[in-house]
Order: structure tokens, then sequence, then C-alpha cells
């Protein structure tokens, strides 16, 4: 399958990919109305990681034997069988977290504003290179078949 | 008869993934599922948020309703398996139906403890593990009114029972026998901010008690109050018994396949009959942290036990790692998650117990509590409370059993993440899946 993946020596720490991804999972898919009219608020799925002169961005690996998969109680976490990518129903979720207890990167997120539910990266469904590798000024993350 | 190349008695976590697991190997292959319950596979961790009208029952269920058809299963609901004959391969249902199996897999789960006591039989009185429980319940309360409650059991279920109660609007009392509420799970520090909590939205907690006796009130047959061993009186109209879940292995047990507390199985969840398999909360398999093997009742466990046994009745050849306790769970408002060993003060082995070593941050009166056992440099427990962002963490590092003499300093620090790991291990984990970093 096509996945992300991370170059920590090129991440600037910018940050651009956790806007860009907040907007494209906000409703509006506006930057403003996202950052400052939107509930629930919405969340990046992809998290910059940064310490001095190193960072990276990290979002979820899209595991082959994914512990979400196998914790999740309400089964809305579920591997979708064309892309590979594991995607949360997020009405189906209830928000146990047991999602986030076992995920060994810690890229699932809680969303907490109005209905509670599991935030994670989908790969943009629907975009042919999700947003935060479209957007990335330096390469530092990237699209490919691995 | 009934003719299958697959037979699974069982229908929920362990279960299900054990059938997709062999519809991963193989695509064709006849597969028979049995249950007693007549539903679809729900998820049983969902029935306390169904009593509290948190979710909807159609959302009840842990895989699509055409999850039976996509997957080839030929599934026998409200039907109980009777009796099962190792040497024949053969099992028979009570509506006198025989199948004939090449691999078995028991997921029979577990079924509540009902401890004896005067007063168990009336009406109102409950246990909460399957739908039909919960259902009893709200039909109940419906019916009754009910205004006050006792729960008894503090642990898991018991309090997500008395928060469905509470968001019900009735008032619950839960009597717990040891000193403190999950005292399974949690330390002490840990055990009272829930405490603390559950007493914020107006449940009552007795420890060190139990209930001797349950008695009828004016309505013939009915629950009025209960008894403690202090003769102190309780008035409710409604009783759940929480106190526990066991392997429910009778069929193993008539049909000779060997026990321990649970079902007993090998490293490929084979239990002592050849080509037939164990999985779930009715297995007795290795636990890492207690260092032995134990039933280790979690629905994490129970799906991946499921597919690894599925995986070899189909033919693989996996391998299960063994089980480590886990559990995450939000009361009054409160998310919590504990990993492994988290209270050392529990242990019966004295020289284990004086070589673990407790870091932690305990911030009173914002209720943020963080703790982390360490055994030789390795993590071997965690409690989270209120703080339970990326979480995962620490139980990965649990599971891989990483030095973290290195980073130790880093642990508890709230912005605490890949970037306090060592490169070598972080690149690990991210080239996992064949990703470079």
């Amino acid at each position: 399958m096509k996945r992300i993946v991370i170059h920590e020596e090129y991440c600037m720490g910018c940050r651009l990919c956790e806007i860009h991804c907040l907007v494209q999972h906000s409703k509006s898919k506006q930057i403003i109305k996202a950052y400052k009219g939107e509930f629930p608020k919405p969340l990046p799925r992809v998290l910059v990681e940064e310490q001095g002169y190193l960072s990276f961005a990290l979002q979820c690996r899209h595991c082959e034997d994914a512990p979400c998969l196998e914790a999740c109680m309400t089964g809305s976490l579920h591997r979708d069988a064309e892309t590979g990518a594991v995607i949360c129903h997020e009405d189906k979720c209830v928000g146990c977290w047991m999602c986030i207890m076992v995920c060994p990167l810690g890229v699932i997120a809680r969303r907490r504003e109005g209905k509670k539910a599991a935030s994670k990266c989908d790969l943009c469904a629907g975009e042919k290179i999700p947003v935060c590798v479209q957007h990335c000024p330096n390469e530092a993350i990237t699209f490919e078949e691995r | 008869m009934v003719k299958t190349k697959y037979l699974i008695i069982g229908n929920s976590i362990a279960a299900v993934n054990a059938v997709e697991a062999i519809r991963e190997i193989d695509r064709h292959g006849s597969l028979c599922l049995v249950s007693d319950e007549p539903y679809h596979t729900y998820s049983r961790p969902l029935i306390s948020y169904y009593l509290g009208n948190k979710v909807e029952e159609e959302a009840l269920l842990y895989r699509p309703d055409y999850f039976y058809d996509l997957n080839k299963v030929q599934a026998f609901l409200g039907d109980k398996v009777v009796s099962l004959n190792c040497r024949e391969k053969q099992v028979v249902l009570e509506d006198k139906t025989y199948i004939q199996f090449e691999k078995l897999l028991l997921a029979t789960g577990g079924s509540a403890i009902m401890p004896q006591m005067p007063g168990q039989n009336l009406a109102g009185v409950f246990t909460f593990t399957t739908l039909d429980d919960a259902q009893r319940v709200k039909k109940f309360i419906a019916t009754h009114q009910v205004k006050k409650a006792v729960v008894i059991g503090g642990g898991l279920i018991g309090l997500k029972v008395t928060e469905a109660l509470v968001a019900l609007n009735i008032q619950v009392t839960i009597i717990e026998l040891a000193d403190r509420i999950l005292s399974a799970t949690f330390d002490r520090t840990a055990s009272r901010i829930i405490e603390r909590a559950l007493k914020g939205i107006g449940c009552a907690c007795l420890t060190n008690t139990t209930v001797k006796e349950i008695r009828q009130g004016e309505e013939d047959g009915r629950v009025g109050s209960v008894v403690l061993k202090d003769e102190s009186q309780i008035e409710c109209q409604m009783v759940i018994v929480a106190v526990g879940v066991r392997p429910r292995v009778d069929l193993a047990r008539e049909a000779g396949i060997s026990l321990g507390r649970g079902i007993l199985v090998d490293e490929y969840l084979k239990t002592s009959v050849e080509d037939i398999y164990a999985a779930g909360d009715a297995v007795e398999a290795y636990d890492l942290i207690a260092k032995m093997p134990r039933p280790v009742a979690i629905l994490p466990t129970a799906a991946k036990q499921g597919r690894i046994a599925g995986y070899n009745m189909a033919g693989g050849r996996k391998v299960y790692e063994g089980s480590i306790p886990m559990n995450s769970v939000e009361l009054a408002g409160i998310p919590t998650i504990s990993v492994g060993l988290t209270d050392p003060a529990m242990l019966a082995d004295v020289d284990r117990r004086n070589s673990l070593e407790i870091i932690q941050d305990y911030r009173e009166r914002e209720s943020i509590y963080k703790k982390i056992v360490l055994e030789d440099n390795r993590i071997v427990g965690v409690i989270l409370v209120n703080k339970i962002d990326r979480a995962g963490i620490y139980t990965g590092l649990i599971k891989d059993r990483v030095d973290v003499a290195y980073f130790r300093e880093y642990l508890l620090k709230d912005d605490f993440g890949l970037l306090s790991l060592p490169r070598e291990y972080r690149k690990h984990m991210v080239i996992g899946q064949g990703i470079e970093i």
C-alpha cells in the first residue's frame, strides 16, 4: 500500500502539515473558519515532535498488525479494504480510549468537544496524496508505495 | 448432520476475530459458528453505555450486519452446544443438530460470578455481563421506577454500571469487599481519585464490607434492602452483582480438555486436544507481567487470541506471546489507563516486590496522576489518571521490554514522546512495517 514515509533529517518543524491536516479535516475546509469558528474544533491528525534542531512529523503508520484494531471495543476502527488504511468510524466510536492505550506511536488523539471520538490519520481519504505530504515544503514526508 | 471445516463456539470478540483471521488465509473453507445468545456480534463492554442511554441498541454491533455473509459463516444463533465429543470431532446442539468439524475453536467467554446469599433470587437482583442482562435491568428500571440501587463490587464492571445508573438518575451505593474500589487494577492513590469523583456525582462507596443478605420490600418478591455484614441496612429497589467473571469451561471440562482456572492452551492457542483451539476470556494463557499462566479477561487479549487461533486453525503457525493486563476506562468523567503491574504492594513475591522502582507525578488538586513501575530499568506497569494521551508509547515499551535507563527522566514529562526514545528504537518502531524514518 501507499504510505507516508518520514524523513526526520529534512523536517524543519514548520508545522504546516499540522495546519493543512486540521483544515482538511474541518467542516468548512477554510483555514480561518476551521481555526476560529467550528465546533467541535477540528484536530490535526499529524503531530510534529520537536526538540532543539531535531523534529519530525508523525502520523498513524497504518500498521499491518495494528494493535488499535484489536483493542477497539466498538468496531469503529477498521481497515479500509481498498487502501489498507486504518480508519475510525467516528460516529460509532464512544471514546473509550482503548486505542490510545495500545498505540505504540501515540498517534491517536482524543476528540473531547461535542461527541467524544478517536481522531486519527485517514491518509486523506479521497485525496490522491495526503495534504500533509502535498504541503510539506521540504519533502520531509513523502507518499510512497512500501 | 452438518459437516464443516471450521467450527467456532462463541460469537463475541475472540470468535469474530478468529473468523476474520481464518478468512484471510482460507476464503472458502466451510465455517460454522454457534452461540447460545440469539444476537448478532455485539460488544459486551458497550452494554453499560446502552443501559445509560449513551448508545442505541443498533450501535452495539461489533461488526456490520453483513459480517456473516461477507465471511461465509453459517451462524447458529440462540442455539446451545450441549456436548462435545473430541474423538469423533462432533458437537451436538440443543435442537439436536449434529455438527462434525475438522478444527474447533472454543471461544466460550466468561460468566458472571453470583455468590450465594439469602435473597439472591428476588426480583431486582441482576448480574451484568450480557445484553440480556442489560435489557432485563433496563426493563426493570422502567417498570418499577427504581430510585435507589446497590452495586456489589467496585471493579470496572461495577463502576461502569454505576455510571450508567447515575445517568438514569438512580442513587447508587457501591459495596466493596476490599479496602478500596478498583483494587485489582489501580493503586491506592488512583482508587482514591476515582472514589472522590464518584462521590462527587452522588454515589456512596462503602469499602471493607459485604452484603450478607438481600431482603424483600413490601412488594412481594422484590428487593427492598440489603443487609451488610455489620448488620446495617441499605434501602434499595435493585441490586447489581458485579463481583467478577470466571472462564466458562463447562463444555471443555465435560469433553476432557485440560483446565486450569481457564482452558489451558499452548503457545499456538491449541488446547490439550489436537485440532481444538481456545481463545478469549475462557482461556488461561501466559501472563507476561505475572510471569505465569492466568486468565486475563480483557477485550484486546480476546481479539488477539482469536486472531492467532484463527490463523493457526487455517494452517498458519503464529505464536501467542502472552497477555499484558490493561484497561482504559473513563469513570465519572475522569479518563484512566492502567497497564501491567500497577501496585507492587499487591505482589506476594517479596523479593520481586522489593526490586521494583516507582516514579510518579501526582498533582492532587487537578486529579492528575502518572505512575510508572520499573523492574531492572524496564517499565512493567503504568497508571495514568486524567492525562492519558499517548499512553500506548508506555505500553509499547512494556511489550518490547525496552531499557529506559537513558531516558527515564523524560518518562513523566507531559510532552514525553517518541523524540525522547533512543533513535534506534524510534527507527525500529516506524520502520517496523517497511517504513523508514
